[in-house]
């Protein structure tokens, strides 16, 4: 099981502040993302801009990054901090 | 060749509350009797829409990950440069034009070094800390978006960054 966390712009496209997504482990940021799709299938294009940022348990990765279970992965538009 | 400060003298902190500059420049300069250079930044919230009646920025933030991403940050211009003091603040929540958002204070023995960090340090915050800024108006909120500029800012800093 993965805890899926959505920030900003994201989270208010989406309507949702995350989820609990049961899926197999290891997988990609990638495939987490179309599994959330599959899903919940209106969620694909603002999931699939290629601006979209990803962190693990609160650490920048990318789409490649391997996935555990029990991971906190959060999704979110580029950040605008400063 | 990698340098690194002390934790005790490395200060980050995220709040809702107002800081105070001289408060946090004189920390710098207590018992300091090393550092000839002191650098700060200071980032204030400004009025972005001309004609629009903008009644302030709203900071939403990844609670669990932002203090952690700006101490990454500060321990990554602490290993490239000679840095005796760092001190970053950064805001979050209903912030007003004219507002401070973050500050960010270095210190060292040379300015060189002062200089670089505290631009490295904003550069990267830019770009990597898990902040989201709204822009509350009369008429709605709009989320700001991310400049190009910033997305490429990290460029000049030469690191093995991919993203």
């Amino acid at each position: 099981m993965v805890k899926v966390l959505f920030f900003a712009q994201l989270k208010e496209l989406l309507n949702c502040d995350g989820l609990n997504l049961n899926v197999e482990c290891p997988q990609t940021v990638q495939s987490i993302k179309q599994a959330i799709i599959a899903e919940n299938p209106n969620w694909a294009e603002p999931l699939n801009q290629a601006t979209i940022m990803c962190a693990v348990n609160q650490a920048m990765v990318d789409n490649q990054h391997a996935v555990e279970h029990g991971d906190e992965v959060a999704f979110f538009p580029p950040v605008t901090g400063g | 060749m990698a340098h690194s400060t002390p934790s005790e003298h490395i200060s980050v902190k995220v709040q809702t509350e107002d800081f105070d500059i001289a408060h946090e420049y004189s920390l710098m300069r207590e018992n300091n009797t090393q550092d000839g250079a002191i650098v700060f930044f200071s980032g204030l919230v400004r009025e972005m829409n001309q004609g629009q009646d903008v009644s302030g920025l709203f900071l939403e933030h990844y609670p669990a990950m932002t203090e952690q991403s700006l101490r990454d940050i500060t321990e990554q211009a602490c290993t490239r440069w000679p840095l005796s003091r760092v001190r970053l603040i950064h805001r979050v929540g209903q912030l007003h034009v004219t507002d401070q958002i973050v500050f960010v204070a270095v210190s060292s023995a040379h300015r060189e070094a002062a200089f670089e960090a505290c631009h490295f340090i904003m550069d990267f915050l830019k770009k990597r800390a898990p902040f989201w800024k709204k822009e509350t108006t009369s008429k709605g909120d709009r989320w700001v978006e991310a400049l190009e500029k910033d997305q490429n800012a990290l460029d000049k800093w030469d690191t093995n960054e991919t993203k």
